[in-house]
């Protein structure tokens, strides 16, 4: 499709082809509308970087039934193993699951690689029946009467009208930012991912992990891996390769100057990382912001002909526990395109008419878990939880199994001692057992 | 291999540089009132170079365009930055 063909208005235009754009376009056209997905990338995928955990599968099996059977999935994730480590040692709780809706459909969740995923995912959205235009960056939004009423690609002839334009530009957002919907972002609402996909040969991945079949695991690490910068680590097993990266918050980076490829070298020679990654061979590397605040970076959702969902939204949940972005995006995207909808239904588009969106992200969950959440991320953060309790976790178990021929002690007394050892307070842990309370339990 | 040089790690990346940079560092500010540099340290792509006069030299060639030195920088207007022309810059095959 050309762009002059496109000087005819767009009931929607989508702005990015990442999960919260694809999904949202997705639905759109089936509903009949006239949909154009704009991706500045050479094809979908190609500026997306993510670990990639996904677990938005039952979300998506909605939309497309059995979606897994068709889409360049890499193995589904039945074992979960989130580790406290020091630079010796480390303490992990391992999870693994045979349990129904885990090891079947529609599976819990699935590893994926993003340029292939995001480009099968826009090529659905395609087939629905929206227009992808790729290689189209876009600069700005137009506006009539303060209203958004299309947007501006950087091209000739490139201002192209829609009735409403829905931003899923990502994490960086220069249209939200533009028509004055989100703020300028601080370092310490910002984490960094670098990441690397190492190949290995499948059987030895499946002997290594102990997978059959197209499982897979999830690691996750926090503490020491990341020396004394605030942030963790990940593993993922794919069918022939890992991706394992590290994330630091960006505030951190800076107070701490650590450069974040040298973590990743740092993280792969950690001694319980090592023989998981022995032999593999570097295939690609990359790097990626991601809006780890949640609730807190949430900008104002819409306005006169537009909503922003997504990254863009700030709909990344990391909250220790869980670490999700790509089901958030695709559930903003939905409740973003049913709002949509509707407007072009009564043929409204004012930002009261848009108003419905909140009402949407309620109902597909998204606000609630965001605002359920909202404690978490600065406590996941927190220079405590990052560099004291893990080293505390790990050193406490060392002293518990070591034999060494003197007296076995029992946990109160090890407790006492590891408390004098790290000048833990009783009111600080009090005041950090409110913050697990606050942040997790209700 | 599993360890690599920051310079092998680059050299799995596909770039198509695109004829104008997309990020403009005034060096000016850098020298003028910027002292820690944040830009030289958090860059995954190491592309900011300090220079013996308090500047900075950038190279946009190899960029990511993750944002992440606009965001770390602390002097306001050092780093200006929009995204490369469409089809251009990095394109990511396996991440």
């Amino acid at each position: 499709m050309s762009v002059a063909t496109a000087s005819e208005v767009f009931d929607v235009i989508v702005v990015g082809a990442g999960p919260a754009g694809s999904t949202a376009a997705l639905l759109c056209a089936r509903a009949g509308l006239k949909v154009l997905l704009l991706e500045r990338g050479e094809y979908p995928g190609a500026k997306n970087v993510s670990g990639a955990a996904f677990y938005g599968s039952a979300i998506l099996n909605e939309l497309i039934p059995n979606w897994w059977e068709q889409a360049p999935v890499e193995r589904y994730i039945c074992r979960r193993d989130i580790a406290f480590m020091s630079s010796t040692t480390s303490v992990a709780l391992d999870f693994h699951c045979a349990a129904e809706g885990y090891t079947t459909p529609p599976y819990n969740g699935f590893i994926v690689l993003r340029p292939r995923f995001d480009r099968w995912l826009a090529a659905q959205a395609e087939a629905a029946g929206a227009f992808l235009l790729t290689s189209a960056v876009v600069d700005d939004v137009l506006r009539e009467n303060g209203r958004v009423v299309g947007v501006r690609v950087r091209r000739e002839q490139g201002e192209i009208r829609g009735k409403v334009v829905i931003a899923c530009d990502g994490v960086n957002s220069f249209l939200a930012k533009k028509v004055g919907l989100q703020r300028e972002f601080h370092a310490h609402e910002l984490s960094l991912g670098v990441k690397e996909v190492l190949g290995l040969d499948p059987a030895i991945i499946e002997d290594r992990f102990r997978l059959s079949g197209d499982e897979g695991i999830a690691y996750e690490y926090l503490g020491a891996i990341t020396e004394d910068v605030h942030g963790g680590a990940f593993l993922y097993t794919n069918r022939d390769s890992l991706s394992l990266g590290v994330i630091g918050q960006v505030s951190s980076l800076v107070e701490r100057r650590k450069r974040p490829y040298e973590l990743l070298e740092r993280f792969k020679a950690h001694p319980a990382v090592a023989p998981l990654v022995r032999g593999a061979k570097l295939r690609e590397y990359s790097a990626h912001l991601i809006p780890e605040s949640g609730w807190t970076m949430k900008p104002t959702l819409y306005t006169d002909g537009m909503l922003v969902a997504g990254d863009a939204a700030g709909f990344c949940l990391a909250a220790g526990l869980y670490l999700e972005g790509m089901n958030y995006a695709m559930q903003s995207g939905l409740a973003a395109a049913e709002t949509a909808i509707d407007a072009c239904r009564r043929e409204r588009y004012s930002a009261r008419a848009l108003s419905g969106y909140r009402k949407h992200l309620k109902q597909r969950n998204v606000s609630t878990d965001f605002r359920a959440y909202r404690h978490a991320p600065a406590f996941v953060n927190s220079a405590r939880l990052q560099n004291l309790y893990p080293e505390v976790v790990a050193s406490g178990m060392e002293q518990l199994f070591r034999v060494d021929g003197s007296a076995k002690r029992k946990i109160l007394p090890l407790a006492r001692q590891l408390m004098r050892q790290y000048q833990l307070k009783p009111g600080e842990l009090l005041r950090d057992g409110y913050q697990v309370v606050r942040a997790y339990l209700w | 291999m599993v360890m690599t040089t920051h310079e092998e790690k680059m050299r799995t990346v596909r770039f198509r540089v695109a004829a104008t940079p997309h990020i403009v560092v005034n060096s000016d500010i850098c020298r003028a009132s910027c002292s820690i540099h944040a830009c030289v340290y958090v860059c995954p792509a190491n592309l900011f170079v300090p220079l013996d006069d308090g500047g900075i030299l950038f190279n946009y060639e190899q960029c990511f365009e993750c944002g992440t030195c606009y965001i770390a920088c602390n002097q306001e207007g050092a780093i200006r930055w929009s995204y490369p022309d469409g089809g251009y810059g990095v394109t990511f095959r396996e991440s």
